[in-house]
């Protein structure tokens, strides 16, 4: 694939043919704001924040979903795109709970994030604001509708998974929301728990219920580590505070690896000091079980057992 | 195996028949050179090429549109022409897209046609949602085959085998008649497996819309066919290289098909000729609102907006004021009166903010208020959302509440440059165009009304003396005090002795009017101010 060259924010860029501006902007430390764009996901242009102003051209456009093109001369902080993204944010705020200061997901928030580069705050209006709903059915994952953007992160890392496809959005307009299958809730739903969602959710509207109230994102210490449970090895930081390992945190679904309930239990198991009881849904209900039926491994300690036993009795070493 | 000849035959047949029912009816003149238009003076100053045959024949038999003509452009292009010479002369022709956007139809034909893949599309966008327009469903309601004959031509030209006709479900008669049509078409051979015996197949499905505006978006369209919700792609492609299932996809307007076989008939240089050098041929338009003679209008292109709503609709009705006429829907803007000599084409209507749109025209009188329809076209498009961008998403939302606060008289110091700056983000930033254009009715409104915006915000009056919160009824000297209006408020607000001067309790006044009703005409003391 040929190269093109381009100009953004005054630096000169050679990226392959097919780039996105993002992308390409990315690769000399130009960060564009954005929320709705995950290179592992199809590019939807959404959000509107990764508009970029282009030389030649009187329209903004969205650099997630335009392509470098040679001679390009883009800028992605000037004064027209500024002022824009201000009023984009600006507008996902008026809609947005005042509530960082017990979300759990502050520090950790991409609209948070940008509300602070661009200097904006929480206005108090008349207007409509998200109705509060809050879906607290499963053990592992907490969706709270008021705090979502509809950036459709969520829904679109669903559909990767053959068969999944649990999340849709539901309604239009102002009034359109995430739904689970026609309606449902996370328990009733066909969800499997794999809190894909949650680890491309950019702010507080999907999070992982088994972290919650434990510590803030900026406590602790974390490290990566790799699920054992199959050739995948999804990647899972452990966080510790004060020498204890307190939770697991999925890390986003990347390089083929597709995240399960079943690995991260396992992880839980494996390295937090005090693992929280392990949820298994039957029949679309939530029901606390032992690890070993929630790791599947009921029939395998028993065979374990019964092998040591034997190896036991017959005195081999 | 239909051939020409057999056309020809049954033209033959059938075109005695057709003019001597049309005779019994009466409702036609039919001209030397063989055409048939509607007489009348409404349609005298009309030039109808993708109207011409309705209310003329049976739209549920095939054989009077062949009478008509019907089928043999296709015929003539499928033996005589090469699919590249077809869109060479659809270029030739300027013919634009009659949806809305004017974007030249030979061109992206060209587009597609330049991609080699093994499999293409034609669509017809028949999903036409503009609040009062009915210009797609006239034609096909009443002349079904133009479309098919259109888009057959158009898969001809460009390699498609297989098209779809997106309809609103919400035109049931115009789904029964395009079923007819074309499974009267394939029964012919004009339609279906080897095209009046050339070789060339091409297949038509309809698909029903579930009501949604937004599906009239070309790429929301498209997700709707392929059976997702329906929310308008990013472009990074254009449809006509990746569109139905990656697939180069033509997207064409009702009533761009319905031009194309009459552009073969009657030839390039005689449709060129019509209408204006960037605009050639005619336009229709649903000629609407306060306007003496409302329905469909085809004029050509250029036409000004005088002829059209006064020599063609008579202007307003009972001798009220002309204030306005609102042209492209929702997304479309106000024109005031003093630009009434605008000809109608695409640049002409761009110039001065509007836009051409699928052909709504809606005439406004001095009783219209302009924020309130500001307001209204607001109320529509942020339903009509998808929800899919922030800025059509929350924007549009924020829009309506301030224009809702306005017409409550609830408007502040500051409104104005908020709801300037808003729609400048929204129309820049939104992703498709129901949200880049969803603040045109706001912006020409500011444009060219903002008297009447300063007067709802800072005065707390509505000029039209149509915002109900804003209205007061009040009794003058001239009562006579008979009592009728006490006795017909429903409220009881009103207060007075016999034959003296009554009173109105503006606090609990609901504004309903009935008291200006029950007011004898000779003394008329209650007035709205």
């Amino acid at each position: 694939m040929s190269d093109v060259k381009l100009t953004i924010d005054g630096q000169k860029v050679t990226v392959a043919n097919g780039t996105s501006i993002l992308e390409a902007a990315k690769q000399i430390g130009i960060k564009i704001p954005a929320l709705c764009y995950d290179p592992n996901l199809e590019v939807v242009a959404a959000c509107r924040l990764c508009i970029v102003e282009i030389e030649g051209s009187n329209k903004l456009q969205t650099s997630c979903s335009t392509r470098v093109k040679e001679g390009m001369v883009v800028h992605t902080e000037s004064e027209k795109v500024v002022e824009t993204r201000k009023d984009v944010l600006q507008l996902l705020l008026d809609s947005h709970p005042n509530d960082c200061l017990t979300c759990q997901k502050a520090g950790d928030c991409f609209l948070q994030k940008y509300a602070y580069e661009y200097d904006l705050k929480f206005r108090e209006h008349d207007g409509a604001m998200r109705p509060e709903l809050l879906d607290t059915s499963s053990p592992y994952i907490l969706k709270d509708d008021a705090k979502c953007i509809l950036c459709g992160k969520c829904v679109r890392t669903c559909a990767q998974v053959s068969e999944r496809q649990v999340l849709t959005f539901a309604e239009r307009g102002y009034d359109t929301y995430i739904a689970c299958d026609a309606n449902q809730t996370l328990e009733t739903s066909s969800c499997v728990s794999c809190n894909r969602c949650v680890t491309v959710c950019p702010v507080g509207a999907l999070v992982d219920k088994r972290q919650l109230s434990k510590l803030r994102s900026w406590e602790g210490s974390s490290r990566v580590v790799n699920c054992k449970r199959c050739d995948y090895g999804c990647e899972f930081e452990i966080v510790s505070k004060d020498n204890k390992n307190i939770s697991v945190v999925a890390k986003p679904p990347t390089n083929g690896r597709p995240l399960c309930l079943k690995g991260r239990l396992n992880t839980e198991l494996e390295y937090l000091n005090q693992p929280e009881a392990p949820y298994r849904k039957i029949d679309g209900r939530f029901e606390e079980t032992t690890w070993s039926k929630a790791l599947s491994l009921d029939g395998i300690l028993e065979k374990i057992e019964k092998m040591d036993s034997i190896k036991g009795s017959t005195g081999e070493e | 195996m239909i051939t020409v000849e057999k056309l020809k035959k049954i033209k033959k047949e059938q075109r005695p028949l057709l003019e001597k029912r049309l005779r019994e009816i009466g409702n036609v003149d039919i001209k030397e050179d063989g055409s048939i238009v509607l007489n009348g003076d409404y349609y005298k100053k009309q030039l109808r090429i993708a109207l011409k045959n309705c209310e003329i024949i049976d739209p549920n038999n095939i054989k009077e549109y062949i009478a008509v003509d019907g089928y043999f452009a296709l015929a003539d292009c499928l033996s005589n022409m090469s699919p590249k010479e077809i869109i060479e002369d659809i270029k030739e022709s300027g013919l634009r897209g009659r949806g809305g956007a004017g974007f030249p139809t030979g061109k992206k034909w060209e587009t597609a046609y330049s991609y080699d893949d093994d499999q293409k599309y034609m669509i017809a966008n028949a999903d036409e949602g503009d609040p009062g327009a009915f210009m797609d469903r006239s034609i096909l309601e009443n002349d079904p085959h133009s479309v098919l004959e259109g888009m057959i031509i158009g898969g001809y030209a460009v390699g498609a085998d297989k098209g779809f006709i997106y309809v609103r479900a919400e035109y049931p008669l115009a789904v029964e008649r395009l079923q007819i049509a074309i499974e009267q078409a394939k029964e012919l051979g004009v339609l279906g497996n080897n095209i009046l015996g050339t070789g060339f197949n091409f297949d038509i499905e309809l698909r029903l819309g579930a009501g949604a505006f937004v599906c009239g978006e070309g790429t929301a369209l498209i997700e709707s066919i392929e059976g997702k919700r329906g929310m308008p792609r990013t472009k990074i492609y254009r449809t006509s290289h990746k569109g139905l299932w990656e697939k180069p996809t033509i997207i064409n307007n009702v009533e761009t098909y319905a031009n194309v076989p009459v552009i073969f008939q009657k030839g390039v240089n005689w449709y060129k000729n019509i209408g204006t050098e960037k605009s050639p041929g005619t336009k229709v338009f649903a000629l609407v609102g306060k306007v003496e003679n409302a329905g469909l209008v085809e004029v050509p292109m250029g036409t000004t907006l005088r002829e059209i709503v006064f020599d063609i609709g008579g202007g307003t009705q009972n001798g009220k004021k002309f204030k306005a006429v609102q042209t492209g829907g929702p997304s479309g803007g106000c024109i005031p009166a003093d630009l009434i000599d605008t000809p109608v084409d695409f640049e002409s209507l761009d110039e001065i903010g509007s836009i051409m749109g699928s052909g709504g025209m809606v005439v406004m009188d001095e009783d219209t208020c302009m924020v309130d329809i500001a307001r209204y076209f607001l109320d529509f498009t942020v339903d009509e959302s998808c929800g899919k961008c922030v800025p059509c998403r929350e924007g549009t939302k924020r829009l309506l509440e301030m224009l809702e606060r306005f017409v409550a008289g609830k408007g502040e110091e500051g409104d104005i440059e908020r709801l300037e700056r808003l729609s400048n983000t929204v129309t820049e930033a939104s992703l498709c165009s129901l949200g880049k254009t969803a603040a045109t009715p706001i912006v020409t409104t500011l444009k060219y009304f903002m008297d009447e915006y300063k007067a709802h915000i800072y005065d707390k009056k509505c000029p039209a003396g149509a915002c109900q919160a804003l209205v007061e009824y009040f009794i003058t000297d001239d009562c006579i005090g008979c009592g009728a209006c006490a006795k017909a408020c429903p409220v009881d607000c009103i207060s007075g002795e016999k034959k003296e001067l009554h009173v109105i309790d503006q606090d609990r006044c609901i504004k309903c009017g009935a008291c200006m009703e029950a007011c004898p005409p000779k003394v008329s003391a209650v007035i709205k101010r």
